[in-house]
């Protein structure tokens, strides 16, 4: 055990004098008048300032006391709609659909208000669960966005007029199109409704066409499978299937084509039965960390160039006929090895998957999962996806058509090229060369802001509709609101211009009660939200390989890297960026690097070492990071550099989906750098990296970077993760009940309980309900959904850039990454990484509880540790006394709750960011969860097991007399996660799933955080296994040398 | 189309036929009691004296073809049937905004004779007949009597006898101490009763201002004036209408809610004028006007009495709200109603006896503990609990005989603040 290090920071690696300084105190700074070096009593008339403060603060609570009693309104309806109780939550089937994703979810609406999504657990696109994406949780949150256009425009420059009617709208649209060709440019749709709406409306125009254009292609993979299969779609891939996983630059649990659903089907092959251990094996390659790197059990290293050279070697070593160019990387060719030996052995229970947008290399991926019999296995071709459909040359064209002045109209919905194409500039140009140009975007974006009139289209959860994620599976879409704004369906603009009468809302009912032949059924199909097969079917698709060598040879002659090269990569939270414009996601740390509010470079650390960026404490601990120019393609970037480990060391990494214009919203305006122009559009398709970076500088300049990993530290405790290989665990799978027993033989000799035996503290009793969260290690991808879904459901604030500086971030749930490599320079191949779900662990001996002076946090008689706010008088004490650091402090007036108003209006340190100030705008309130306190400034706050959950479902419970109800409770995070690691319940019901894992299930891998501390948490771990033979953590040096020590002491 | 529709519609269909099943069972008892079965089946759209959803009934022999009483049974029975052939129901129906009367063939003859004769009788005697209320009968306000004046000025008074007799004693004192010692100190000099006196005055002024702090925001009695005179005595007290008629949400949720207009508009539809109940006041002592009031609620609702019809001018009616939590108070009525089984009087009041409704308690945290320690669970009755099994086999060997509210944690924090 002591052999390991898991480290989240370099300060904490190295154990620099600056993180000692940082875990020693637990509040990073000091009161302002005292940080010059001063006292308290040296600062200027400390005194007068105080009988200022003691003599406002009198007048002010006296003033606020006396006031006369509030004449508070209860206005109840005039009819009140039949189907609804205020205060009851309705839930409607819906599905989330943005830039061709489609996930199909459930909305809760409180008296009128969507304010919580989750999956809806009817559909085989959710894997029948109910976990989401941060990005689908946070989406609720776009609803409310102060960036939505609130009507029609007529742009004229920067100014935007309202125009005053659709009427009128109509009118000027229609006598300005026609004459000449129409071009309809969007993301990919796949509302079969819609895609009919267009093909009418196309129809009426002759000529025109309708352009589908992804802001991140998958333009390569759609057409290696046409050459391959004849289909110019995505099979659907089924991660569960496959013993053996290949992924080849591919984040298929973090961004690439559907993570939510891959990580379900991901953690079923992860998942441990502990009495018979076995698991999936996952081999990365890569060039930059991703996160699904990050979950890998062996993870090789290659240049983003020599991506075609590891497919082909790999292909090759498979036994197909190819030539295979050498490679030079000792390590890299031993895990093509090691992956050729495990495909070969797992023929049919295999997958390779690959996120290059070169149609050669997805051609020979085609041709690898063909030889290991992958094609109607994991690969399955019976109703493929849907969810991507843009082809690279169709917006090249559009562009050329553009410049060329042949396109006389211009109709843009959900497409961005001025932000999000490669060559923005050529298609700035161009779109003003067209006669008439309408957005049908929701705001006035970086291309909406270029067209004539933005006719802005409803939120998804205000409309009706319906979607097409995988060839067969229907969706629908149900408002769960009435359009807040003066908006309109985007196809119903087009229909009107078309000629018809009818309104998409009509023309969307005729359509499906056509295809489901009566309203009952229909009625059906919109409760359920779906309408899918009863079960899913698996088909092959006949594979031609006529292609492969040409193939072949045109990856062989790829051209090689220079001195470094770029991996171009989505983020996590934002992926393509439309969504920039949400504090939520802006606001959740980036799962592998643990920054929020930014884009950078990533880097490795031979290559900080090489450009003389000294990794101290002021770039760990005080955040500044240095910035460095890179030629790139030939052009200058200025960028703050990231060092972090498991980086190719001649990669850099920068994310696209950051850097939109002011358009976009107030959160979203100057955040980032836009690395969008440096795509390289080269040949057919869009390339997602440079292998041009020839040279790159320290500039002197320094950039701070908002990040969470040297916040909430152990101070140096290591037991909080456990992690071991899939061998060592078979071979001692007793490894922690063993360690517990010796814990227990410390404290609590006499009956080995240490709770009646080896504590001070009272025995709480639990005489009903114990609450308990159970969380595997294993299936947890570290993907963020989670603390996103706390955010939405408890009311967390979104704290801003400037205040995540300073420490100050309030999610109560944060994913704590960690990073384990042997101290050598082989630092990228031996690393691990382990994400740690990390929350209040609801202690049954509290430290928190004991030094809170106004008893404001205690315990409950169901396990819960209590924190009552209005109690709190913010001495902080508890967070201090937390081994978890999972307590947060309301520094300032984050939500407006204080009573007095301009609390959030002051100057100087700790002055808002916009995003605040947006989150507390009436409109972007309306999120709020009405069951949950809104916390004001100067009190403590933290995970609360979703204690208005807790209580609802008891409610239930006792109203239907029946105590099995309470086993449906689920919490926030539970409910989002897709993987199924978090499990919670009762654990005083023997019939739960919590207690059948702590004593049966999994009891050889269930662990508590610091065990040994015996705070007797309420949440237990189960320890990670990775199916490596590599040794897993890094030797703890320091211990090593003790245990030297001491015996050389003993000789 | 809202699949929820078809649901509450049901639920809707069930609410209605339980009102209409208790309104049944209230007349049922004497069979050929006219006026019984009149309120039963007539009133909802029947008036005696003028007009309603249906015509007055008042002299209706004299109208129609109702001399004969075989057609009267016969339109009674099946009205469909009995138009079909009959010019003056046709034109009636025309008349009353296209409604026909539905059919009542559960009605006997015998039935139909009765409430004929109630008419008959009733129209007879007069609007506002016999059985008018005397003015003198009313119940008048009972004057807010506030006893703080007397208290203060009796606790005045005693303190001036204290004091008389301190002064006396002291006197008596200070003659005997004289005797004794010359020149000591007067008594108000005395440090001793110096600092006393100002402990007292310490303690005392202490014990007021900590009250008054504590009081801050709560409203105990507070009882504003309404947009409408709305009295609940009327309403839940002299009519008997059941509190979840208005007040469904107690059931389902947190809110009780105030019903919407159209609930309001359900009765007040056919109830347009306030005659029969007592002479209501205000606080004031003013007379409050009933039927004026149910004017307003017509104005609110965007109904036009006069032809009967929603002119669609409606708007919501701003009640001013009396019961108010503060926002970190969790409180939930169904728990309370539906599990707790509690009477909505526990914590309202003898809400049927007031006219506009005031605050009973003061809804002080120290108030809802104090219950929930001493109130009772459905500890047995209810399934649920079966999973506190050291309670249960306490109550078999008789160490505790009943669970408090108290006993399942519920005076612990997170069971209301969170």
């Amino acid at each position: 055990m002591s052999q390991k290090k898991y480290w989240q920071n370099l300060g904490e690696l190295n154990n620099t004098e600056g993180y000692r300084k940082l875990v020693k105190d637990e509040f990073q700074e000091d009161l302002p008048f005292t940080s010059a070096g001063k006292t308290i009593l040296d600062a200027k008339a400390p005194r007068r300032d105080f009988l200022k403060y003691l003599g406002f603060s009198t007048a002010a609570a006296t003033l606020a006391a006396s006031c006369e009693t509030p004449v508070i309104k209860s206005i109840p309806y005039l009819n009140q709609p039949e189907n609804l109780t205020p205060g009851v939550a309705q839930y409607y089937a819906t599905t989330f659909v943005a830039e061709g994703d489609v996930t199909p979810v459930v909305a809760k609406v409180r008296d009128g208000r969507p304010i919580k999504l989750e999956g809806n657990p009817g559909s085989f696109i959710n894997s029948k669960g109910e976990g989401t994406s941060a990005r689908v949780q946070a989406s609720v949150l776009d609803l409310y966005d102060t960036g939505r256009l609130r009507f029609p425009v007529e742009t004229a420059g920067d100014e935007l007029k309202e125009l005053p009617s659709f009427e009128a709208v109509d009118k000027k649209i229609t006598g300005e199109l026609g004459g000449s060709q129409v071009v309809l440019l969007t993301s990919t749709i796949n509302s079969p409704t819609t895609l009919q709406v267009i093909g009418e409306f196309l129809a009426k125009y002759p000529g025109s066409r309708h352009v589908q254009y992804d802001a991140v292609s998958y333009s390569g993979l759609l057409l290696a499978n046409e050459a391959a299969y004849g289909k110019r779609t995505i099979p659907t891939y089924h991660f569960d299937k496959a013993k053996v996983i290949v992924s080849l630059d591919a984040d298929f649990l973090g961004t690439w084509l559907s993570p939510e659903e891959f990580s379900g089907q991901y953690a079923k092959g992860r998942k441990i039965n502990q009495k018979n251990p076995e698991m999936s094996k996952h081999i990365q390659f890569e060039s930059v960390l991703s996160l699904t790197g990050s979950n890998a059990d062996d993870r090789f290293l290659h240049r983003p160039s020599e991506t075609g050279a590891v497919v082909l070697n790999l292909l090759a070593k498979l036994g197909g006929n190819v030539s295979a160019p050498a490679i030079n990387d000792e390590k890299l060719k031993k895990g093509i090895d090691l992956a050729a030996g495990l495909l070969n052995e797992n023929k049919g229970a295999s997958l390779v998957v690959c996120g290059s947008n070169d149609p050669n290399i997805q051609l020979l991926v085609n041709a690898i999962n063909e030889l290991t019999g992958a094609n109607g296995v994991t690969i399955n071709w019976a109703n493929p996806m849907q969810v991507r459909k843009g082809i690279d040359s169709e917006m090249e064209q559009l562009v050329k058509d553009l410049n060329a002045g042949s396109v006389g109209t211009l109709i843009v919905y959900e497409a961005n090229p001025a932000y999000n194409y490669y060559n923005a500039a050529e298609f700035i140009k161009g779109i003003q060369k067209v006669k008439l140009s309408v957005s049908l975007s929701d705001r006035a974006d970086e291309t909406s802001a270029l067209c004539k009139y933005i006719i802005p289209s409803h939120h998804y959860l205000e409309s009706w509709g319906d979607a097409e994620g995988r060839t067969g599976f229907f969706s629908l879409l149900q408002p769960t609101i009435a359009p807040l704004f003066k908006t309109r369906y985007f196809q119903t603009s087009l229909l009107k211009w078309s000629g018809s009468d009818l309104d998409y809302e009509t023309y969307f009912k005729e359509y499906w009660l056509k295809q489901l032949g009566d309203q009952s059924t229909l009625d059906k199909a919109l409760q359920d939200g779906v309408v899918e097969p009863a079960s899913l079917s698996f088909a092959s698709a006949p594979y031609n390989g006529a292609g492969l060598s040409d193939a072949a040879s045109a990856v062989g002659a790829a051209p090689k890297g220079g001195k470094a090269e770029l991996v171009l990569y989505q983020s996590v939270a934002l992926g393509s960026g439309a969504a920039a414009n949400n504090p939520w996601l802006q606001e959740m740390p980036d799962p592998v690097t643990r920054a929020t509010w930014d884009n950078y470079a990533m880097i490795s650390y031979a290559m900080a070492a090489e450009l003389g960026i000294k990794l101290n404490d002021k770039y760990e601990v005080e955040f500044q990071k240095p910035v460095v120019a890179f030629t790139i393609n030939g052009q200058e970037v200025k960028l703050p550099i990231l060092a972090i480990p498991g980086m190719h060391p001649n990669v850099i990494g920068i994310a696209v989906g950051y850097g939109r214009g002011k358009g976009a919203g107030r959160a979203a305006d100057g955040v980032g750098y836009n690395a969008y122009p440096l795509v390289n559009g080269k040949g057919n398709t869009r390339s997602y990296f440079v292998t041009d970076v020839s040279d790159y500088k320290k500039t002197g300049e320094t950039y701070d970077i908002a990040y969470t990993q040297t916040h909430n530290q152990y101070e140096g405790r290591v037991e909080v993760v456990r992690e071991y290989t899939l061998e060592d665990f078979k071979k001692n799978p007793d490894a922690i009940p063993e360690y517990r027993k010796e814990l227990a033989e410390d404290f609590a000799k006499k009956t080995g309980d240490f709770r009646n035996e080896g504590t001070l503290y009272p025995k709480y009793d639990s005489p009903g309900a114990h609450w308990g969260m159970s969380i595997d290690l294993n299936a947890c991808t570290g993907c963020g959904a989670c603390t996103i879904a706390c955010m939405a459901e408890n009311n967390v604030p979104v704290v801003g850039k400037s205040e995540v500086k300073r420490s100050h971030e309030m999610h109560w749930l944060r994913i704590d990454r960690y990073f384990a490599s042997f101290r050598d320079n082989t630092e990228g191949d031996n690393l691990n990484v382990v994400f740690m779900p990390m929350l209040c662990q609801h202690c049954d001996n509290a430290p928190c509880e004991n030094v809170c002076p106004v008893s404001a946090t205690n315990h409950s008689s169901e396990g819960l540790n209590q924190m009552a706010y209005n109690r709190c008088i913010g001495t902080r004490y508890c967070a201090n006394n937390c081994p978890y650091k999972v307590r947060r402090f309301n520094w300032a007036d984050y939500t407006g709750a204080d009573s007095f108003p301009d609390n959030q209006h002051f100057s100087g340190v700790g002055k808002l960011d916009e995003a605040v100030l947006m989150m507390n705008d009436d409109l972007t309130r309306m999120v709020l969860n009405p069951d949950v306190t809104v916390r004001s400034r100067g009190v403590i706050e933290k995970c609360s097991f979703c204690v208005q959950r807790l209580q609802d479902k008891k409610l239930e419970a006792k109203k239907s007399q029946d105590p099995s109800v309470i086993r449906d409770v689920k919490t926030a995070c539970q409910q989002a996660c897709s993987t199924g690691a978090i499990v919670f319940g009762n654990v005083n019901d023997q019939e739960s799933q919590v207690y059948k894992i702590r004593t049966q299930e999994q009891n050889h891998r269930a662990y508590y955080a610091l065990e040994h501390l015996h705070v007797l948490p309420n949440i237990n771990y189960l320890a990670k296994i990775r199916n490596t033979s590599r040794p897993v953590g890094v030797k703890d040096e320091f211990a090593e040398k003790k245990a030297v020590e001491h015996l050389e002491s003993h000789g | 189309m809202n699949y929820h529709l078809s649901i509450v519609i049901k639920r809707l269909l069930f609410r209605f036929s339980i009102v209409c099943a208790l309104f049944s069972l209230v007349s049922v008892a004497g069979a050929q009691d006219g006026k019984a079965i009149f309120n039963a089946k007539c009133a909802a759209c029947h008036n005696v004296f003028k007009n309603s959803t249906g015509p007055a009934l008042g002299g209706m022999e004299e109208r129609g073809p109702w001399s004969d009483r075989k057609k009267l049974y016969a339109w009674i029975h099946n009205p469909a049937a009995f138009m079909a052939n009959d010019p003056y129901t046709q034109g009636l129906k025309d008349s009353h905004n296209g409604i026909l009367m539905p059919g009542f063939a559960d009605l006997t003859e015998a039935d139909i004779d009765a409430v004929v004769d109630y008419v008959n009788t009733t129209f007879a005697a007069g609007p506002g007949g016999g059985a008018k209320a005397a003015p003198g009968g009313a119940i008048a306000p009972e004057p807010h009597t506030d006893n703080t004046l007397l208290y203060g000025i009796l606790t005045v008074v005693l303190a001036i006898i204290a004091l008389i007799l301190m002064q006396v004693n002291s006197n008596l004192k200070k003659v005997a101490e004289e005797r004794e010692t010359a020149g000591s100190v007067p008594f108000y000099r005395n440090k001793t009763n110096i600092t006393l006196g100002i402990i007292v005055l310490f303690l005392v002024g202490g014990y007021y201002t900590i009250q008054g702090a504590v009081g801050l925001g709560r409203y105990q009695n507070y009882e504003p004036e309404q947009p409408i005179f709305y009295s609940h005595k009327v309403h839940a007290g002299i009519n008997q209408i059941s509190c979840l008629y208005c007040h469904g949400g107690v059931q389902e949720g947190k809110s009780a809610n105030i019903p919407s207009v159209n609930v309001c508009m359900n009765c007040h539809m056919a109830i347009n004028e306030y005659t029969k109940g007592p002479q209501l006041y205000r606080p004031d002592g003013s007379e409050v006007n009933g039927t004026e009031e149910i004017g307003k609620l017509y104005s609110y609702a965007g109904w036009d009495p006069d032809k009967r019809q929603y002119t669609g001018e409606g708007k919501p009616i701003e009640w001013t709200r009396i019961h108010n939590l503060p926002d970190h108070v969790y409180f939930n009525h169904s728990q309370h109603v539906v599990v707790g089984q509690q009477q909505c009087q526990t914590c309202h009041g003898n809400i049927t006896e007031m006219d506009e409704v005031h605050q009973f308690t003061d809804l002080s945290m120290g108030w809802c503990v104090n219950c929930h320690r001493t109130t009772k669970v459905q500890f047995t009755e209810n399934k649920f609990y079966s999973i506190y099994e050291k309670f249960h086999d306490d109550i078999k060997n008789k160490k505790i005989d009943s669970v408090t509210v108290e006993m399942i944690g519920g005076i612990e924090c997170q069971k209301c603040h969170y």
